[in-house]
């Protein structure tokens, strides 16, 4: 079995075990774990840029939130079916994460972190403008008559577990096979030295400009699932926290690893979720548990791994 | 026929001129030696051929066509390979990973290997493909660096003091190397090591002070005073 063989079986047997979880999972983990999913699938979409270019935006939540408003204003003001309106928000995402991509990567370095934290806030500021239409910090609901995709009620448990795997899935898949074919690993090469790949006679622009918007759409897919599956579109998911989250979620699971957001997302989510019911303070909790896996699992958790046990793992 | 020539090339650094007005014609299949004291302009000189640095003023061309305005990325796939004289390799991927870099952007699939491998052999480093580049000795890191060139399989070849850093044993199998390239490949060598230029070049140029201060074989530029007093520094 060939390297590249052995690691599309491990991943292949991670979204196996996830697909058998839901038959066991008591009903409140169930729903956690579609939306951890496709919270995921948008930390999958960061780590494109972050882990794989060495490239960090500080204005993800533009793309997630372009994803979730393309979905979601197709339908509430074109009344679009589910599958067009999925496809509006990949789209948006798309032609967003390209025009930002060609501006902000004239800045290099922290410039580029100003730019794209910068883009991202006149993405939130345009959600509030244009309120008459988005209902601004308000958001508005995704009915359940708008979220039957082919006959399959997307509000139901079961389905919307399903979609959310799906999503995760294809995100899982195709990130793992970038990486692990020349244009995955120019993105590599372009993360570790810049000015080197360029004097082998890449397109080092190209390239990012590529990484930019193959981040980007991942984003808005998980965007526009996230509202289709939990019904509900507001300016929250455009705003700084959206932008910060899959940042931490990247570092605890570890960057620049494949699994590595599923396993940030799903132990922050948890942190958060049991340090909550325990005590007020969860913050705290939350907080120094974040500094402790920093200190200690420096590289996140599947990348310390990584270090210690699996080499090879993409 | 030239295969790179420039014209009037310079380059201003904040009111320093590290290269002045240079005009270089470099014939296909020569290996051509650029010598000079430290801080000449070699590596600024050479830069500005492969489009790592951009001119004050001045055109390059290569194979006949004027390519002053094109980015590094496209001066290379025209058939440059170009060597750093600060090692810089990709010193935390594999020492195949490197090669396979530089190979992937003219070959795909099984033939990425196998010219890896070739690459590798000809700098007696194929026992060493798992191994972290950065790990390396520095001047295996130099000798990867050389594999990086040679499997590109460029029409040019710049080398920015390559044997820097290697032992003597290293040093004669460079010689050979290089010269078991020509005509194929064109070389243009930055080099400190006298014997090497001695016994490799077929011309040389000297640079002292951003100018070419002379050209010739490697006996007449042994024995031209001017470069002489410019390496003792009387010049
Ligand atoms: N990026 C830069 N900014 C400012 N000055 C520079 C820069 N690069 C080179 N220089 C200056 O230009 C001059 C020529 O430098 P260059 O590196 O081309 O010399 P060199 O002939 O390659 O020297 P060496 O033999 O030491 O490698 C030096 O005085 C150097 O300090
Ligand atoms: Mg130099």
């Amino acid at each position: 079995m060939t390297d590249t063989t052995r690691m599309l079986v491990l991943h292949v047997a991670v979204l196996a075990a996830l697909f058998a979880l839901q038959f066991v999972l008591p009903a409140y983990h169930h729903g956690n774990l579609a939306r951890i999913m496709v919270l995921a699938s948008y930390a999958i979409g960061f780590n494109v840029l972050f882990g794989y270019t060495g490239l960090l935006s500080l204005g993800h939540a533009l793309f997630f939130a372009a994803g979730m408003y393309g979905m979601g204003l197709a339908i509430k003001i074109y009344e679009a079916s589910p599958a067009t309106a999925l496809i509006a928000g990949i789209v948006t995402g798309i032609i967003i994460s390209l025009v930002i991509g060609a501006l902000a990567l004239r800045a290099v370095g922290i410039a580029f972190m100003i730019v794209t934290l910068m883009f991202a806030q006149v993405g939130y500021l345009t959600v509030l403008y244009f309120g008459e239409y988005t209902r601004g910090d308000e958001g508005f609901v995704i009915q359940q008559a708008d979220r039957i995709l082919w006959g399959i009620d997307l509000s139901e448990p079961t389905n919307r577990y399903f979609a959310a795997l799906t999503l995760f899935s294809v995100c899982l898949l195709v990130t793992l096979r970038m990486v692990q074919r020349p244009f995955g690993k120019t993105l590599i090469a372009i993360r570790e030295n810049e000015d080197r790949t360029r004097m082998l006679g890449y397109d080092v622009f190209g390239h990012k400009l590529a990484a930019v918007v193959v981040s980007g759409t991942i984003s808005a897919a998980a965007g526009a699932f996230y509202g289709l599956l939990f019904g509900y579109v507001g300016a929250t998911f455009a705003t700084v926290q959206y932008s910060i989250f899959p940042l931490l979620w990247v570092l605890l699971g570890g960057t620049g690893t494949i699994l590595g957001p599923l396993v940030g997302t799903l132990f922050m989510f948890y942190l958060i979720d049991l340090s909550s019911a325990v005590t007020s303070a969860y913050m705290l909790i939350a907080g120094v548990v974040l500094v402790a896996l920093t200190l200690f699992a420096p590289q996140g958790i599947v990348g310390e791994l990584r270090k210690r046990f699996w080499k090879g793992l993409p | 026929m030239s295969l790179l020539s420039t014209r009037g090339l310079s380059k201003n650094f904040a009111g320093l001129q590290a290269v002045q007005n240079v005009d270089f014609d470099l014939p296909e299949g020569q290996i051509r030696a650029l010598i000079g004291p430290n801080g000449a302009g070699k590596t600024t000189f050479v830069g500005m051929l492969c489009g790592r640095t951009t001119p004050s003023v001045g055109r390059v061309s290569f194979d006949g066509k004027d390519i002053s305005h094109l980015p590094a990325h496209k001066r290379i796939n025209l058939g440059m390979a170009y060597t750093f004289q600060i090692t810089s390799v990709f010193a935390n991927l594999s020492v195949e990973e490197n090669v396979a870099l530089a190979a992937r952007r003219r070959l795909v699939g099984p033939e990425v290997t196998a010219h890896v491998q070739e690459a590798l052999q000809k700098v007696d480093l194929q026992d060493r493909l798992d191994q972290r580049a950065g790990d390396l000795s520095y001047g295996h890191q130099r000798l990867l660096e050389i594999a990086m060139g040679l499997v590109q399989n460029p029409r040019l070849l710049i080398l920015d003091e390559p044997t820097q850093g290697l032992a003597d044993s290293e040093i004669e199998a460079f010689k050979d190397l290089i010269r078991g390239l020509v005509p194929q490949t064109t070389i243009l060598l930055i080099e400190h090591n006298m014997s090497v230029v001695m016994q490799t070049a077929d011309m040389v140029s000297v640079l002292n002070f951003g100018q070419i201060l002379a050209e010739g074989t490697p006996a007449e530029i042994h024995a031209n005073a001017d470069v002489q007093a410019a390496y003792l520094g009387t010049g």
